[in-house]
């Protein structure tokens, strides 16, 4: 589906370079909810930017369904992290949400019947023609996630989509994710710097080191679904795998032999 | 004067929320003009130096039934509205196009920084020279006196369209030219809409003055008209209808702007101040 390999981005040039990821190998297979965790500035937002076609990596490939990435595919969408600033102020929902559409050459009664659909799929039946600032954080959330859905994606990529709403709101927008993922049948790339939160959704955690950025390890996700906020997070095994990825995290950056063997271990 | 500044309190009060007096600022405006007509009548100014508000008004009642003051007002109507167009036409435009393009703007920075400062009045004797003294001449500084605050204020809108809207557009597939009209465009509108207001007001001022300079057909002319005829009542009244027409083109560009930009944080829910 997606493999990354190999793949660097530094921002600038000379003295002022700024390395965002140091080097990235992994893959995401169809169907699969996969997180990639990692801290505040490890470059979790660049790598996601290099992803969706928006800015060239500096070396290395990201190739999707057999294609390589230079161009924002049709085929991925991206919900970003600033989603208050992503939905455009001057247009209804319905509009941010069909204004995507347009460029896939979709006509407009088509258009209507996507937004409607999606809308509806993340619980805003009632609000296509309210303007995003008149939305509660959660659910300016949930129409950036329909505009996602709506066009129709087979990767979707997600940047830290539930930092900034609080715990109540979090859960529930979770458990949505999860429930859209299969009534859409989509794929999803889901990046977060809450341990919890990457366990309880994914089916693999993609550990990132501190910079300059490499995989730490890819830690299996073994838990029954479907997920429940209550009886998954109170299994043994949850806990286990929070503690060990906890680990991972925290441990020192130092590039020990032990972590490029782990990392390339796990990469594939 | 003094009611004036006994409004001062009431209308602070008003500023700190707790219910809107609409009629408070009317107040004060109709506390002056009672001063004024005192100070004129008591004879504590001489009266031909300020009529009494009520000679005022009524040799400009008399004068609204003449057609040449309709005429008059049509006249600087129509070379402030003739002026401001050209200059939306060929500002918005070329400011959106320069302000999109990093290379277009280093060219012609330095140009237009230099041009801009020029004060319109200095161009008048060219623009007479080319036009001569009819309304084209009015309307050719009228858009030149309006093309610069709507050029910059396109300029900078487009230069702080936000990235993450930008990258949005892109991510979902719109190329250049749908970024442009579905982003760009909208969040230069903010921008261009103050530039509106501002040139709008600054057309009427060049139109005005224009007139009474060069002796062109308008409300400027007919100022200066009453001036040769010594009626100063009269002549402070077509001053008071210069100030009711500036006056009503903010009211209509603001309301434009609220209509415009009802989006925008800074007209939601009629917080404007
Ligand atoms: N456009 C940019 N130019 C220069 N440096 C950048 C740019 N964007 C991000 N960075 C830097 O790259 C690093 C990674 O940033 P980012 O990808 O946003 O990390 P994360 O999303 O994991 O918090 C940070 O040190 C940040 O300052
Ligand atoms: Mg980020």
């Amino acid at each position: 589906m997606l493999e990354v390999t190999q793949l660097t981005k530094t921002y600038g040039r000379g003295a002022s370079a700024v390395q965002a990821v140091g080097n990235l190998t992994f893959r995401v297979a169809p169907g699969e909810f996969v997180c990639i965790v990692g801290q505040s500035g490890c470059g979790k937002t660049t790598l996601l930017k290099c992803l969706s076609g928006l800015i060239p990596p500096t070396s290395g490939t990201a190739v999707l369904q057999g294609q390589v990435i230079d161009r924002p595919p049709d085929k991925l969408a991206l919900v970003f992290q600033e989603y208050s600033r992503s939905l455009l102020p001057w247009m209804t929902v319905r509009a941010n949400v069909t204004l995507p559409l347009r460029s896939k050459g979709i006509d407009s009664a088509r258009r209507e019947d996507l937004a409607e659909e999606a809308l509806t799929a993340v619980g805003l039946s009632g609000f296509f023609d309210r303007y995003p600032w008149q939305l509660s954080g959660g659910m300016q959330q949930r129409v950036a996630i329909a505009r996602a859905l709506a066009y129709q994606p087979e990767i979707l990529l997600m940047d830290e989509p539930f930092a900034s709403v609080d715990a109540q709101t979090r859960a529930d927008l979770e458990d949505l994710v999860l429930r859209l993922r299969d009534e859409f049948d989509v794929t999803v790339l889901f990046v977060t710097h809450d341990i919890d939160e990457a366990i309880y959704l994914s089916d693999r955690v993609i550990v990132l080191t501190p910079p300059p950025t490499r995989v730490r390890e890819v830690v299996d996700v073994n838990l029954p679904r479907p997920r429940d906020q209550i009886e998954t997070k109170g299994l043994p095994a949850f806990t286990r795998l929070r503690a060990h990825v906890f680990e991972l995290i925290k441990r020192e950056p130092a590039g020990s032999a032990g972590d490029e063997v782990l990392s390339d271990q796990h990469a594939t | 004067m003094t009611t004036a500044v006994g409004a001062g309190p009431a209308l602070g009060a008003d500023d700190h929320g707790g219910q809107r007096v609409w009629w408070l600022p009317w107040l004060t405006v109709l506390g002056v003009l009672a001063s004024l007509e005192a100070l004129s009548r008591s004879g504590a100014i001489p009266q031909d130096h300020l009529p009494a508000v009520t000679t005022v008004l009524t040799a400009l009642g008399a004068e609204l039934r003449n057609p040449t003051f309709w005429l008059r007002v049509w006249e600087t109507v129509q070379a402030w509205g003739l002026g401001l167009a050209v200059a939306v036409v060929a500002g918005i435009p070329l400011g959106l196009a320069i302000g999109s393009n990093r290379l277009a703007y280093r060219i012609v920075r330095v140009l237009i920084e230099f041009v801009r400062p020029i004060p319109p009045v200095a161009v008048l004797p060219l623009a007479v020279l080319l036009f001569g003294t009819g309304v084209e001449m009015k309307v050719y500084l009228v858009a030149f006196a309006a093309f610069f605050p709507l050029l910059f204020q396109a300029l900078y809108g487009v230069q702080d369209v936000d990235p993450v809207a930008r990258d949005t557009a892109r991510a979902y597939g719109l190329g250049p030219a749908g970024c442009f009209v579905w982003v760009t465009v909208p969040s230069a509108l903010p921008y261009v809409a103050t530039g509106l207001r501002l040139s709008a007001a600054i057309a009427l001022i060049v139109t005005i003055a224009t007139e009474i300079v060069v002796g062109s057909s308008g409300l400027g002319y007919a100022i200066n008209e009453v001036r040769y005829a010594s009626d100063i009542a009269l002549m402070y009244g077509i001053i008071l209808v210069t100030g009711v027409l500036g006056l009503a083109i903010a009211i209509v560009f603001r309301q434009l702007e609220r209509r415009l930009l009802h989006w925008h944080a800074s007209q939601r829910q009629g917080m404007a101040a």
